[in-house]
């Protein structure tokens, strides 16, 4: 001890003291009485549950304050299964409570380190059966069975390989080419820029000739939010505003930060938030971001009209939609 | 045959063929210490039983597919939408199939309550020491429980593939594709071709209900094990010493009890899921990228995980043409690591600024390990920050704030709040071992006045019982470590540096208020 004065001395284990029901016969038995009772509760509540099993149709509600409209099939099954589960717990515990013993009981503890002389023992058994393996000696079998192990690892790696494809040049590329009309989702209906009013958003694909078996891999690269402002509400640099067509502004959808749709318009400040981060992108300056953890502003999709005024992107996108990945400004 | 004769000759059968009378006999009377906070561990282990039950039960309908379906089932409002298979068959289990959403209900509640107790369990063990020699492999051990918990849970999250839950895959895999050079392979192998593709509810799947229960099941029992090898720690207290055990035999009281709180926490748990509904999916709707839900929020285990990805700088480097997301790498991979790492290491750490290397079985009051509850409490104070910044949005929406105040609020708050939290709690500590040394000198304040013959007034001061004169001062109290820069004859040692931080910390780690001795006492005692 790093004291040198005197510490103040152990008075030792509390006397016991003990219970009613140790002393008193009357008490134990109505102690017996009350843990039978907790266990009677259980019982009932396992008679409810069979009750609302059978009896109760599960499309029956019930009103119960502070709770509202409650399935009461559900409510009897779930409230069955807990008054059972739960008093038998109750039981069991007032029953160690009042009637088990309870005098506290010592045992003695021992230091975990074995006496010097069996470690010793071990240490020569260890020496001993690897001496007689001979693995000091013999380097080249260790270092052989070293690298002969090592290299079994790569087995179950290589057989890993086809997991997936290797991603190509597949985060890049997304359906819009030019020329490809868009479409509104749902409804795969071409829209014209007349469709879309001042200060209204629109969610869109590209169209494709199968729609009803678009995939959902391609709808996380292709979906792009249109949104119209009055051209003058813009504050643009010359080629952005040309990728805009009579106010309609059109930019991918998935988050710039981690992928999440960015569907959360705010019509007064022009304003596009991410649900998932807060990431927030000013319409009027190309969705630059003003706010929040994404670092990119959401990438534009350059659109015009065709002869009939209906919506078509003029380019691809000009760079990787979606969340940053290593190899993304290399191509 | 009487139901004592029957016993024995099953005891006798048993015997016969395994020797095992001995062993039982011992172990069956073994000492387990009683406490409140010794339940916490057991909720965490009686909640992974309910999960065990209650999983199974949802893996008879759930199909862990994501072949295209046309819903057919009672939910109206769904009639006729294209989704997956496995979305069909959570709402199948739900709405058709009895008690379905109950076990639902009672599966996610208690993973949500098996989380809790870890970390309230992790909590009691770090601020009473418990985690000291020679149990620090079973801290590790815990630690790694915590990990793989946060994990089971966010891919049971993602299984009903309903739009909150692609959403947080969706969040998994910008992470996975932010890992410099592998990033997108790694996507790539993980969800077997482009986000989101048809193969990751499968392989979620089998991790979930079997790869990591069967971990999970490995790390419980050594973890039991050891507890039951090393016998359980105990608090202070007059008659109990690092060499003994103070409790209830297991046979019968421990075990009555024990068992009756498997059955309590059963119970509560199936009340939570009678009476609380919890993530209601079909209210979400089939998962398709495009679209999301406002007010998105992860379980509250990985809020802190959002809350400072969505705190996180707007930082990415551009460099030779490749991008690497510090906004996404830090706040989602390294700030993560340097903490659970440091949280693994802790004991280790303690014990080199302390110099400690005895066993301990008598837990620590926690004042009287300043530093130690500073750290937890410093620790704690950045999950918190950390955490409401995770429910940003929802709490904007409830107090009507600007997520942008809360947000700043935040960024500034995870910097100040937790060293401000580290000062203030050492003081307390060191304020509350003040008062315990106050209570053993000059006793408790009655509050009865008396009023002495000369008119003065005094406050009668009660002195407090032996044994509780023994509990305030039974603790150690070790001066620093000594480590003079120089050697005997003026030369500087090796690793001065080290020995400077390490001397720096064992001085501040010994920061104490000095306990009453026997000594103090007597001289009280004179006046």
């Amino acid at each position: 001890m790093s004291n040198e004065i005197e510490a103040i001395k152990d008075p030792g284990l509390p006397a016991h003291v003990h219970r009613k029901a140790d002393t008193d016969p009357a008490a134990a038995d109505r102690a017996e009485r009350q843990v039978a009772i907790l266990f009677g509760i259980s019982a009932l509540g396992t008679i409810l549950l069979i009750v609302s099993y059978i009896f109760i149709p599960d499309d029956v509600f019930i009103f119960i304050p502070v709770m509202g409209e409650q399935n009461a099939h559900q409510l009897g099954l779930g409230l069955g299964m807990a008054i059972s589960l739960f008093f038998i717990g109750m039981g069991a515990i007032h029953w160690a409570k009042t009637l088990m013993p309870d005098t506290e009981v010592v045992a003695q503890r021992h230091e975990f380190r074995s006496p010097d002389s069996d470690r010793k023992e071990f240490v020569d058994a260890v020496k001993e059966g690897v001496g007689a393996a001979g693995l000091g000696r013999r380097s080249l079998i260790k270092r052989s069975l070293g690298a002969a192990l090592g290299l079994s690892a790569l087995s179950p790696l290589l057989l890993l390989r086809d997991l997936g494809p290797l991603p190509g040049k597949e985060l890049e590329k997304t359906t819009w080419k030019t020329g490809t009309y868009l479409v509104t989702d749902p409804g795969n209906r071409r829209i014209k820029a007349s469709d879309l009013e001042v200060g209204a958003v629109a969610q869109v694909l590209p169209e494709i000739a199968d729609p009803e078996h678009r995939k959902l891999s391609d709808i996380a690269k292709d979906a792009v939010l249109l949104i119209r402002l009055r051209p003058q509400e813009f504050n643009l640099e010359a080629d952005r505003l040309a990728m805009t067509h009579d106010g309609i502004i059109a930019f991918s959808k998935i988050c710039s930060h981690m992928g999440c749709a960015v569907a959360l318009y705010e019509q007064q400040t022009k304003h596009l938030l991410c649900p998932c981060h807060q990431s927030t992108f000013d319409v009027t300056r190309a969705a630059k971001v003003i706010f929040g953890p994404s670092a990119r502003p959401l990438p534009q999709l350059d659109i015009t009209i065709d002869g009939e005024g209906y919506l078509v992107a003029r380019k691809p996108f000009s760079e990787p939609v979606g969340p940053s990945f290593w190899e993304r400004d290399s191509r | 045959m009487t139901t004592e004769q029957r016993l024995g000759s099953v005891a006798n059968y048993v015997d016969e063929r395994t020797g095992a009378a001995a062993w039982m006999k011992k172990n069956l009377q073994k000492v387990f210490p009683d406490h409140w906070s010794f339940l916490l561990g057991e909720v965490a282990l009686y909640s992974f039983v309910i999960l065990l039950l209650s999983g199974t039960f949802l893996t008879f309908w759930f199909d862990p597919s994501q072949r295209e379906v046309i819903y057919e089932g009672s939910y109206e409002p769904l009639e006729g939408i294209k989704m997956s298979a496995a979305y069909a068959s959570t709402l199948h289990i739900s709405f058709e199939v009895r008690g379905g959403l109950l076990m639902r209900q009672i599966h996610h509640w208690s993973a949500l309550i098996f989380m809790a107790a870890i970390v309230a369990h992790l909590m009691r063990v770090f601020f009473t020491g418990a985690f000291r020699k020679p149990r620090e492999g079973n801290w590790i051990i815990g630690i790694g429980l915590l990990t793989l918990g946060i994990v089971e849970g966010f891919l049971g999250y993602s299984l009903p593939d309903d739009l909150l839950s692609g959403t947080g895959i969706r969040i998994a895999e910008a992470i996975i594709q932010a890992l410099p050079v592998v990033g997108s392979y790694l996507a790539y192998f993980a969800f077997g071709g482009a986000f989101p593709g048809e193969a990751f509810i499968p392989r979620v799947y089998i991790v979930h209900v079997l790869l990591l229960p069967g971990a999970f099941l490995a790390l419980i029992t050594a973890h039991l094990m050891m507890v039951w090898y090393q016998k359980h720690t105990q608090y202070p207290g007059p008659g109990r010493t690092e060499k003994n055990v103070v409790g209830y035999p297991l046979m019968p009281t421990y075990m009555a009890k024990a068992g009756g709180f498997f059955f309590i926490v059963f119970g509560v748990t199936a009340f939570l899921a009678a009476v609380a509904s919890i993530n209601p999916i079909w209210l979400y709707g089939p998962y398709t990228p495009g679209q999301i839900s406002a007010g998105s929020q992860p379980d509250w285990y990985m809020g802190w995980l959002d809350g400072l990805v969505r705190m996180a700088p707007p930082i990415e480097t551009h460099a030779f043409g490749y991008t690497i997301s510090w906004n996404i790498l830090i706040p989602g991979l390294i700030i993560p690591g340097i903490l659970f790492t440091g949280m693994a290491l802790y004991p280790f750490i303690e014990s080199w600024i302390t110099g400690d290397k005895r066993e301990h079985h008598i837990l620590d009051r926690p004042r009287n390990a300043p530093n130690r509850t500073a750290l937890g409490a410093m620790s704690l104070t950045f999950m918190l920050v950390t955490l409401i910044n995770g429910g940003n949005d929802i709490i904007a929406t409830h107090f009507d704030l600007s997520i942008n105040q809360i947000m700043w609020g935040t960024r500034f708050g995870v910097l100040i709040l937790p060293p401000l939290a580290f000062v203030i709690t050492k003081r307390l500590c060191l304020s509350l071992q003040r008062a315990d040394r106050e209570l053993v000198l000059h006793g408790r304040e009655t509050g009865t006045l008396l009023r002495l013959p000369h008119g003065e007034f005094v406050e009668v001061h009660e002195p407090i019982s032996p044994e509780k004169a023994y509990l305030l001062t039974s603790h150690e109290q070790t001066p620093p470590l000594e480590l003079p820069a120089v050697d005997g004859r003026g030369v500087k040692r090796a690793g001065a540096l080290r020995n400077k931080l390490r001397s720096r910390m064992s001085i501040a780690n010994a920061e104490q208020v000095t306990k009453v001795s026997a000594d103090d006492l007597k001289e009280i005692e004179h006046h």
